[in-house]
């Protein structure tokens, strides 16, 4: 018999010491304990952290995965990323609902399930991936989507599963200097601390080494800037929210590098100056929380982290903090928001976090893969580090490669390797098109796979998304305009409003009810997001539709109804309720179209 | 060009060092359109409405700091077809009917709607279904007509000390006001008539009721005079 509500909202409250920049937190691991978030709870919770209730239940509105709203003892989501869909999960989600008598997004009546689509789940090399009540399945078949469903009607705690629908394999495919560090545990802190901070930070500086979250700032500079900065504190911030569709390298990372990363945290700790970091992990790998803190607890022990680090005076420690479903927070100041317990919101800047971030102090946020790269730079130099990749682009960059491939995962490349080379080590055969950097990336024809994956032509964050000759471009477009309608943060008019209006536009044209007025609206809409957005997702929101439509218009062309304009409403759709009400289908039942 | 001016579509406007372009602008006597901001709290920046471009570059001009020698476009052709875009965006992301609408003529949505000309809502309406509350003996909150500009929220939060309204929830489909209380109804909070959010509202979402139509229309705010010259000497 589980403890009464109080009780356990008394004891995560206790856990956090009531602390509502851990509102986050809080919020998942009461969750976690009472399935969701009643109205009561949420006033428990502010009353706890002496917060107005309205701000915990905004924060608890935003992100996808808290429920104010009863969920069912089991949620089933769908990754509904393209590469997904490729793989024919959707057919596989209506083929679930169908045994479970239920409709995609509805609680079924008895209260026990709900199924629905989330966006990727960084799961692309291993997919159709869903998450059971948050923990990650990969490689669903029918043959599971019916066992699932007879787990599910039986009421199975999910711990009974079978353990292999939870394995995530690393698919490592090519290794390059980072993948085959061959450091030992404190080797490159060792290194880095002989030197001294100030030393250190100058070979990073030298090194070249740039962000590789796709922004390309140079992480000397940025280190610098924080360290330069006046506070009471100073900050190190892991983005490890990975939400770009197509990303899966920090995944692996944390998998089977979590060393690096942390040691490349504490290294950021020690050229900046800072005693704490925080790591931010996207809700949707919450099942590694256990193998992190493990390493964490060792690296404590081994006087990596903690206090008199090696023995020398050097504080540091690291936390993990969750995400909860917001590819928002992402974006560097989104995220710092989301660790102070409020709604993934990007704010207004100047000021950078790197002067006033995390409770506004100076904050270096920095991706995964960089981090663990500073590791390489510690240990053998700023220069040898330079001399690896392209003049602009030092180092190597790992890709995530998905889509039709046959060898799906991991590629570890120097910088300046071209689309063709990854094309031909990953098996892609009668390639299309390739999704360079997620929807808000570049879409890459076939005339120019020559191009080089490096700042200074395609800067990436890693995602590879691979479309051979049975692809249609135009649904790719339009796959990625729902994602943007479904994930922007609703701040800004141009954005909030723009993907809406833009995701309609492509349904309309899916319908077959566009026309070329149709093409300049999402044009037009294009421009205007692309200016007047307050940040980088309204921005390059429309960049996928302005590729595909560049590049592949006849796939938008030949959907088009005529080339004069067309209405949106379709009268014979606007009969659909009274058709599911009267349970008609029949020829009667529809309005017969004159052309 | 003396040492504290910029430019504004040519003509050198004077600001004091820590002044927005927002606000030199409106101490100038320069009318940026603008929705969501508003003189008494801080800049919000979510309306996009005073987006000018600052030697070339898209910013929104209640948050840029003035800066000495910038070059500032504000009412061009291109600007301001985007902000007649802006504005189809909001009304059609809302319910906004304003024949019957108690704030028709004193609404800043609709004032900056004539005021640049903007025709037609030409994109489809959405049509979202948001409820009207009712719960209060003093006030009613219709949301239809909500533009999400959060002033309300500072207004309560800054000026009342009593953060009854704070903006929650994601994307078109989520983002709203959320009351607070575990009702989520106006009437279960220390909300009241004579708080400074009661009467921020730009729009037609916060009414004091028993008072509607008390100035005929045609005789109202922006019956008198364009948003442009109102918001310039507000």
């Amino acid at each position: 018999m589980p403890d009464a509500p109080e009780k356990t909202i008394a004891a995560v409250l206790a856990r956090h010491k009531g602390d509502g920049t851990r509102l986050m937190q809080i919020l998942r691991e009461v969750q976690e304990e009472l399935g969701w978030l009643a109205p009561e709870t949420i006033t428990e919770i502010a009353r706890g952290i002496g917060w107005p209730r309205a701000r915990v239940e905004g924060t608890a509105a935003f992100y996808s995965f808290f429920h104010t709203r009863p969920r069912g003892k089991y949620c089933v989501l769908w990754s509904d990323n393209i590469t997904d869909r490729m793989l024919g999960n959707r057919d596989l989600m209506l083929a679930l609902c169908k045994k479970l008598w239920l409709e995609p997004a509805r609680l079924s009546e008895d209260g026990l399930v709900s199924v629905n689509t989330t966006s990727c789940t960084g799961m692309c090399d291993q997919g159709p991936a869903v998450l059971v009540n948050y923990r990650a399945i990969t490689r669903m078949t029918p043959e599971r989507v019916d066992q699932m469903a007879e787990l599910i009607r039986n009421q199975v705690p999910l711990d009974e599963w079978p353990a292999d629908w939870f394995r995530v394999e690393d698919n490592i495919r090519r290794k390059d200097a980072l993948l085959d560090h061959g450091l030992v545990p404190g080797e490159a802190l060792a290194a880095a601390m002989e030197k001294g901070s100030k030393a250190f930070l100058d070979e990073v500086k030298a090194s070249g080494l740039r962000g590789r979250g796709g922004a390309g700032f140079t992480t000397g500079m940025k280190w610098e800037i924080c360290r330069d900065a006046p506070g009471s504190a100073h900050y190190v911030v892991c983005n490890a929210d990975e939400g770009e569709p197509g990303t899966f390298k920090d995944r692996v990372l944390l998998t089977s590098y979590a060393d690096l990363v942390f040691e490349g945290m504490t290294l950021a700790g020690y050229a900046v100056g800072a005693q704490k970091g925080l790591l931010y992990l996207r809700g949707e790998y919450r099942y590694m929380k256990d193998a992190l803190e493990a390493v964490l607890a060792r690296r404590r022990g081994e006087k990596l982290l903690g206090s008199r680090i090696l023995d020398k005076d050097f504080t540091f420690d690291i936390e993990i903090h969750f995400g909860a479903g917001a590819y928002i927070c992402g974006e560097e100041s989104a995220l710092i928001e989301s660790l102070e317990g409020k709604p993934g919101r990007p704010r207004i800047r100047p000021p950078f976090p790197v002067t006033r971030g995390y409770l506004d102090q100076p904050t270096t946020v920095n991706n995964v893969e960089t981090l663990a790269a500073s590791c390489l730079v510690a240990r053998h130099g700023g220069a040898w580090y330079a001399k690896l990749g392209t003049a602009k682009s030092a180092g190597t960059k790992l890709m995530s490669v998905s889509g039709d491939v046959e060898r799906p995962g991991i590629y570890e490349y120097p910088y300046g390797v071209t689309v063709a080379q990854i094309l031909a080590d990953a098996g892609a055969r009668d390639t299309q098109a390739v999704q360079v950097s997620g929807p808000s990336g570049v879409c890459v024809a076939a005339e120019e796979f020559g191009r080089r994956i490096c700042f200074e032509d395609i800067p990436t964050a890693g995602a590879f998304m691979v479309f051979d000759e049975s692809r249609d471009m135009f649904e790719v477009a339009r796959n990625f305009a729902h994602f943007f309608a479904h994930e922007s943060c609703g701040f800004c008019t141009p954005c909030r409003v723009g993907t809406q209006v833009v995701a309609r536009l492509m349904d309309k044209l899916a319908e077959n009810h566009g026309s070329p007025y149709d093409i300049d609206e999402m044009f037009k809409m294009h421009r205007l997001m692309q200016g007047a957005s307050h940040c980088g997702l309204g921005n390059s929101a429309c960049n996928p539709l302005f590729d595909t439509l560049n590049k592949f218009r006849p796939a938008y062309e030949r959907r088009l109804k005529s080339l004069e304009y067309e209405p949106a409403f379709d009268l014979d759709a606007a009969l659909s309720q009274a058709r599911q009400m009267t349970r008609r289908d029949d020829a009667g039942a529809h309005l017969s179209n004159e052309d | 060009m003396s040492e504290n001016t910029f430019l504004l579509d040519g003509e050198a406007i004077p600001f004091v060092p820590g002044q927005t372009v927002m606000q030199a602008a409106k101490a100038a006597g320069k009318y940026i359109p603008h929705l969501c901001w508003h003189p008494e709290f801080k800049p919000h920046g979510s309306c996009k409405l005073c987006t000018v471009k600052a030697n070339g570059r898209f910013v929104s001009s209640c948050t840029m700091e003035a800066a000495a020698g910038v070059t500032i476009e504000n009412r061009t052709p291109e600007l301001d077809d985007k902000r007649r875009t802006l504005l189809q965006l909001l009304f059609v992301e809302g319910n906004h009917f304003c024949p019957s609408c108690e704030k028709s003529g004193n609404c800043l949505l609709q004032a900056t709607a004539y005021d640049l000309g903007m025709m037609s809502p030409h994109f489809d309406h959405f049509f979202p279904d948001r409820p009207v509350d009712a719960s209060h003996p003093d006030i009613l909150l219709d949301f239809n007509r909500c533009i999400l500009c959060s002033l309300c929220v500072q207004a309560s939060e800054q000026a009342d000390k009593k953060n009854v309204f704070v903006m929650g929830g994601r994307g078109m489909r989520g983002r709203r006001i959320i009351i607070n209380s575990e009702s989520g109804k106006l009437g279960d909070t220390d909300f009241a008539a004579s708080d400074r959010a009661a009467s921020i509202c730009p729009v037609g979402v916060i009414l004091k009721k028993r008072v509607g139509f008390a100035v005929p229309i045609g005789e109202r705010k922006y019956d008198q005079a364009p948003a442009s010259v109102v918001e310039v000497t507000k």
